[in-house]
């Protein structure tokens, strides 16, 4: 029963770290912009938490380059599991139009396993909020002890 | 006998149970005033439910054992003051429980978290002597620092110590983590340093701090209770003015440095308490 409880709770509380991998900012507004009174994403007991060490969701804009890489493991290592990482925007899915520049790595699927993707350029506040919600049900899904993993 | 073992276990139940819906409600109001509408009432809960399931992670074995001390302490307080026990006796083991929630800050290397705990301090010395004022006001008027005899005392304490319920304002302030004297860590979202003092603490050890806060917060209004406490009804509006005060404070005031809550805390806390003792005694 315990279980269960602790199940719901966390699809009741999830509390979300965003991460700039190196996007344009487009999406990382519309991130903050569901934190505002017409979204109010409180509403489902989120909270933008400015610390790995607390956070159940990892939000990634932008693409990944050599630099952020490290980083971006870093940050995805540092939160305690169970955990789930959501990809916002174009560029977070395949790199966007950087893809092919020299610096680029591509996705964010390439350094770690993605559960969610959000599309778009940039991605919508309702989309972000959407894909949040579908990946909470991640948490019900995935067996107990199967832990998120570094690609 | 039978009576103190009731009154033990209401203390250690109401803490978490009262902290808990003190803190969804906070969460409410303080929506409703930024025009937003707010998580459930039962957030705070599924918050520390969803904690405890976590992965116990731990920068160094001391904060664990930090955490449940501070629990420890703060619960013991509670029940002391459920048990109407001494005053001093209540306020120095809640005195025990903010310290080791420092020590256990202290015991990370992060620099966010040792900032956190620094500020943490000067909280705590910032509004100590306060609430050491508040209880010799308290003892100056019923001649004990026992908190038994109060609820048949025959006029509010209110009354007699209109300055030093202001006071005990400013601790409150400082204890719950308001705006403008959240320094240390605060409930809001981001800032300069993370999550301050509660930066290291994660997963199951997040929450044992949360349901000290807890019991912290349902001591402090216990505190406020005790200045009208021979009506029931009046006791519940001064405790509910007293809390939707401190959430309007908090959504009105933006947070400030440490000097400044120092010199202002001690020059208006000190001030008054004195000015109210010195009436007491001539009066």
């Amino acid at each position: 029963m315990f279980k269960k409880l602790i199940q719901k709770a966390r699809v009741k509380s999830p509390w979300l770290l965003h991460y700039d991998c190196s996007s344009c900012n487009g999406c990382d507004i519309e991130v903050l912009a569901c934190l505002t009174p017409v979204y109010d994403i409180e509403r489902f007991g989120i909270i933008n938490v400015g610390n790995p060490m607390h956070a159940d969701i990892l939000l990634v804009t932008g693409t990944v380059n050599y630099r952020s890489r490290k980083v971006l493991l870093n940050l995805f290592n540092q939160m305690p599991d169970p955990k789930l990482v959501v990809a916002i925007g174009t560029c977070a899915l395949s790199g966007g139009i950087f893809r092919e520049a020299y610096n680029v790595i591509g996705g964010v699927d390439k350094v770690i396993a993605v559960d969610v993707y959000v599309t778009g350029c940039p991605a919508k506040p309702e989309a972000i909020i959407d894909g949040v919600t579908l990946g909470l049900n991640r948490f019900t899904q995935r067996k107990e002890g199967k832990k998120a993993h570094a690609r | 006998m039978t009576d103190t073992a009731v009154f033990i276990f209401i203390g250690l139940i109401a803490g978490p149970l009262l902290g808990g819906l003190v803190s969804g409600l906070d969460r409410i109001v303080t929506a409703r005033l930024q025009s937003r509408i707010g998580p459930p009432l039962w957030q705070p809960f599924y918050d520390v439910v969803k904690l405890w399931g976590k992965e116990k992670t731990v920068v160094n074995v001391w904060q664990a054992f930090c955490a449940y001390c501070y629990v420890a302490a703060t619960s013991i307080a509670l029940v002391l003051f459920f048990l109407k026990s001494d005053l001093l006796l209540i306020l120095f083991t809640q005195a025990v429980g903010a310290v080791f929630l420092v020590v256990g800050a202290l015991a990370s290397t992060s620099p966010f978290s040792q900032v956190g705990a620094h500020r943490e301090l000067l909280q705590i010395l910032s509004y100590e002597p306060l609430l050491v004022f508040v209880a010799v006001g308290i003892y100056l008027e019923t001649g004990s620092f026992k908190i038994a005899g109060l609820d048949t005392w025959n006029e509010p304490l209110l009354m007699k110590l209109p300055f030093l319920f202001v006071v005990l304002g400013y601790a409150l302030t400082i204890k719950l983590r308001k705006s403008p004297f959240d320094l240390s860590t605060s409930h809001h979202a981001h800032q300069e340093l993370v999550k301050g003092l509660l930066t290291d603490y994660s997963g199951p050890f997040l929450a044992l701090t949360e349901i000290g806060h807890w019991y912290e917060t349902v001591l402090m209004l216990g505190f406020c209770s005790l200045f009208w406490a021979n009506n029931w009804i009046a006791m519940m509006v001064l405790i509910l003015t007293t809390y939707f005060l401190e959430v309007l404070i908090d959504n009105v005031s933006a947070r400030m440095n440490w000097r400044w809550m120092l010199g202002y805390v001690w020059a208006m806390g000190l001030t008054l308490s004195v000015v109210n003792l010195i009436w007491l005694y001539v009066g």
